[in-house]
């Protein structure tokens, strides 16, 4: 029986992460990825500066009681904005819950990007307005359905290509090795991004994993695997779109970093020194971009000044909307379990209409 | 159109709807572990491969999760998927993705993402099958509100469930009651449920007495305990549940008030099983028209016994004619007091 198999050497993953900008910002001089044109850096640039506001403005309305949880990406900017702004049109998105800025990258209104944070309803907004699947909270159960996703679009003859978001620790669990199976025999258009931010909640890499690197894990399945600099905006856009555009499976690790506890309600000290995220502050994703902009010549004070502007803008935007506080009716309780709502759903919803009267 | 007195297995029915669902509606697929050269273990899927090609009937890797996992991504893409699990025990790699996935999706996004997904499930034992291959495992699905879980107990209901199944708007799980895959009966003409409802209980056998309350490989069991109890002197009435969730309330208390007695059969083991849900909606429902409390015949409380002790396990005529006698006859008189 004919086969087709990526020959090895694409199947592994380099030795080193494959980057465009060092830690500096000054350009890296060989590398295989072609940088992003200069309109496209710009528009990184401002997305990774407003999700960055977007994302302190929510942890601070969990100190404010208005959200009852929310685990920050802040450092995880480039993989949040540079997946994001490597979608096409017609491509899908399955997140999970720490990729609310991926999420708002995407056009999904802030409010309804925080409704299961706020605790209003399990998701906000709608999966097909913006082609993003409901966050997962039960880690890797989305990369199969983001397999299954891309499988379909493919049987329907659709151009359509998923990107499913996970970390670290999903790694471990069995529906990212299945869904990596699948996608390899189905050759499935899917593109697994590893945000490997180096703890799952607090358990840190060496307890989680043996290989080499998490992007090593691709070859047992035939999924062709990159290991990209998950700090560098312009590399993750990079291979992401390549990965978007190859019509097959890809594994992508991106090395980066949680500055954050996992949650608001996390202690961080408890598992990590200060001099380790004091190393990774060093290696901002945004300031990194902004020294090679800058550099080109194309960001100055005042750009500067107009995104940190229009930063300051969609913050006061997201508090305006969350210093609202939507409950939606009780009723709601029974209407969305089945296509049609069964009889004794209805005779519930009556009786606690009946105590609520 | 299919004649109404040809005669087919159960699997051959279910094979019949498959065929018919794949052939009127080009978004249907079929897939799982070894339904398409083999035509499935139990050859439901037989021919459908080779008739609708690789595209819409596939072998899938071995690996429960990722084929549930996966239909949830294609039905949220448009397409309709019937996924068939091998066996009962074989489904629980896929339990998370059933419950906290297919089950609450549509919950989940306030009805815009709707999961029309069917996951085939064979059931239950009596088939000399060695351990892993005989679980009642419908209490776990029927536990999870966002499912609808239903079971033949005929051939004829086997392809019109089915085809209910797969134009259901909601996910299904569709339990195969395996010890009846081979017994034959009519099939029915028109596709569907029709003057039945999808999710309305049936009564097979008609009695004055007592209800008996079966649902798949029980329903036969049920009837042939019927026609032993005619013998001594009970008229029994059958109600074949179909639809275990929801749950028909009203076609089971029309028979219960009717007769005033009754018995739920099943499999499964009785401990926090299906029945106990059963007898409470009967007893909340239709406690003053009860002459006896409601009885259970079920499974022991074990793990599923080797093939040799399967028959001491499952529940039979003898067991069941035992539990009618203990509905408190000789108590009619002092009943009647309380009337």
């Amino acid at each position: 029986m004919a086969r087709t198999r990526a020959p090895e050497r694409t199947l592994l993953p380099g030795d080193e992460p494959l980057s465009l900008l060092r830690k500096d910002g000054t350009p890296v001089d060989d590398s295989p990825l072609s940088m992003p044109d200069d309109d496209v850096l710009v528009e990184l640039h401002r997305r990774m500066v407003v999700g960055r506001r977007f994302d302190t403005q929510a942890t601070a309305l969990t100190k404010q009681g208005r959200l009852a949880v929310y685990p920050s990406s802040r450092g995880q900017e480039a993989c949040e904005v540079g997946a994001v702004l490597a979608l096409r049109p017609t491509d899908w998105l399955f997140p999970t819950y720490r990729d609310s800025v991926a999420l708002v990258t995407r056009g999904v209104d802030p409010a309804e990007t925080l409704t299961l944070l706020q605790g209003g309803w399990h998701l906000g907004y709608d999966p097909y307005e913006h082609r993003v699947g409901p966050q997962c909270t039960p880690l890797a159960t989305n990369t199969l359905h983001a397999v299954g996703f891309a499988h379909a679009a493919r049987l329907k003859g659709e151009d359509t290509a998923a990107l499913v978001m996970l970390g670290d620790g999903a790694t471990s669990e069995g529906d990212t090795h299945e869904a990596l199976n699948f996608a390899g025999v189905w050759r499935a258009p899917v593109v697994f991004l590893v945000q490997n931010n180096g703890y799952a909640i607090s358990v840190p890499m060496s307890k989680q994993n043996a290989a080499p690197s998490l992007a090593h894990k691709g070859i047992g399945y035939g999924v062709p695997s990159v290991l990209v600099d998950g700090n560098d905006v312009a590399a993750v856009h990079a291979v992401v779109r390549e990965a978007l555009e190859s019509g097959g499976p890809t594994l992508i690790e991106a090395l980066t970093y949680r500055i954050e506890a996992h949650t608001n309600a996390d202690d961080a000290t408890r598992y990590r020194t200060s001099d380790e995220v004091a190393a990774w502050l060093d290696r901002d994703p945004v300031d990194r971009l902004e020294a090679y902009l800058t550099s080109r010549g194309l960001l100055d004070n005042a750009r500067r000044a107009a995104v940190a502007a229009e930063a300051e803008e969609f913050a006061a935007s997201v508090r305006a909307k969350l210093n609202v506080d939507v409950v939606p009716s009780p009723d709601e309780l029974f209407e969305h379990v089945y296509a049609t709502t069964p009889r004794h759903l209805r005779e519930q919803a009556a009786a606690l209409r009946e105590e609520l009267a | 159109m299919t004649a109404v007195s040809e005669q087919v297995s159960m699997a051959g029915a279910l094979n019949r709807a498959l065929g018919d669902a794949l052939a009127d509606d080009p978004t249907v697929l079929v897939f799982g572990e070894d339904v398409g050269a083999l035509g499935g273990v139990f050859r439901v899927t037989d021919g459908l491969a080779a008739r609708f090609g690789e595209q819409r009937v596939f072998d899938t890797p071995l690996a429960e999760s990722g084929i549930v996992g996966t239909a949830i991504g294609m039905a949220m893409n448009g397409l309709r998927p019937v996924v068939e699990m091998q066996f009962d025990a074989f489904a629980y790699p896929a339990f998370e993705q059933i419950t906290s996935h297919l089950a609450k999706l549509r919950n989940r996004t306030r009805g815009r993402v709707s999961l029309p997904v069917v996951i085939r499930v064979p059931y239950g034992g009596g088939i000399g099958g060695v351990e892993h291959h005989c679980d009642s495992s419908e209490a776990y699905y029927t536990h999870t509100p966002g499912l609808r879980v239903v079971t033949p107990g005929t051939p004829d209901d086997a392809y019109r469930l089915l085809r209910d199944s797969i134009a259901s708007p909601d996910p299904v799980i569709f339990l195969e009651p395996k010890r009846r895959y081979w017994a034959k009966g009519a099939l029915p003409s028109p596709a569907g449920s029709g003057s039945i409802g999808f999710d309305r209980a049936l009564v097979r056998r008609a009695g004055r007495d007592v209800t008996l309350i079966a649902y798949g490989p029980m329903v036969a069991t049920a009837l042939e305990t019927a026609e032993a109890a005619a013998e001594e002197g009970w008229d029994v009435e059958v109600v074949d549940l179909r639809s275990l969730s929801p749950f028909d309330d009203e076609t089971v208390c029309a028979s219960v008030v009717k007769t005033g007695r009754a018995v739920v059969v099943h499999e499964a083991s009785g401990f926090g099983g299906y029945g106990a849900e059963v007898v409470a909606r009967v007893t909340e429902r239709c406690f003053h028209h009860l002459h006896a409390p409601v009885l259970r015949v079920t499974g022991f409380d074990i793990p599923y016994p080797p093939p040799k002790l399967e028959e001491h396990h499952l529940p039979g005529v003898d067991r069941i004619l035992d539990a009618i006698a203990r509905l408190q006859w000789d108590d009619e008189v002092v009943g009647s007091y309380r009337a």
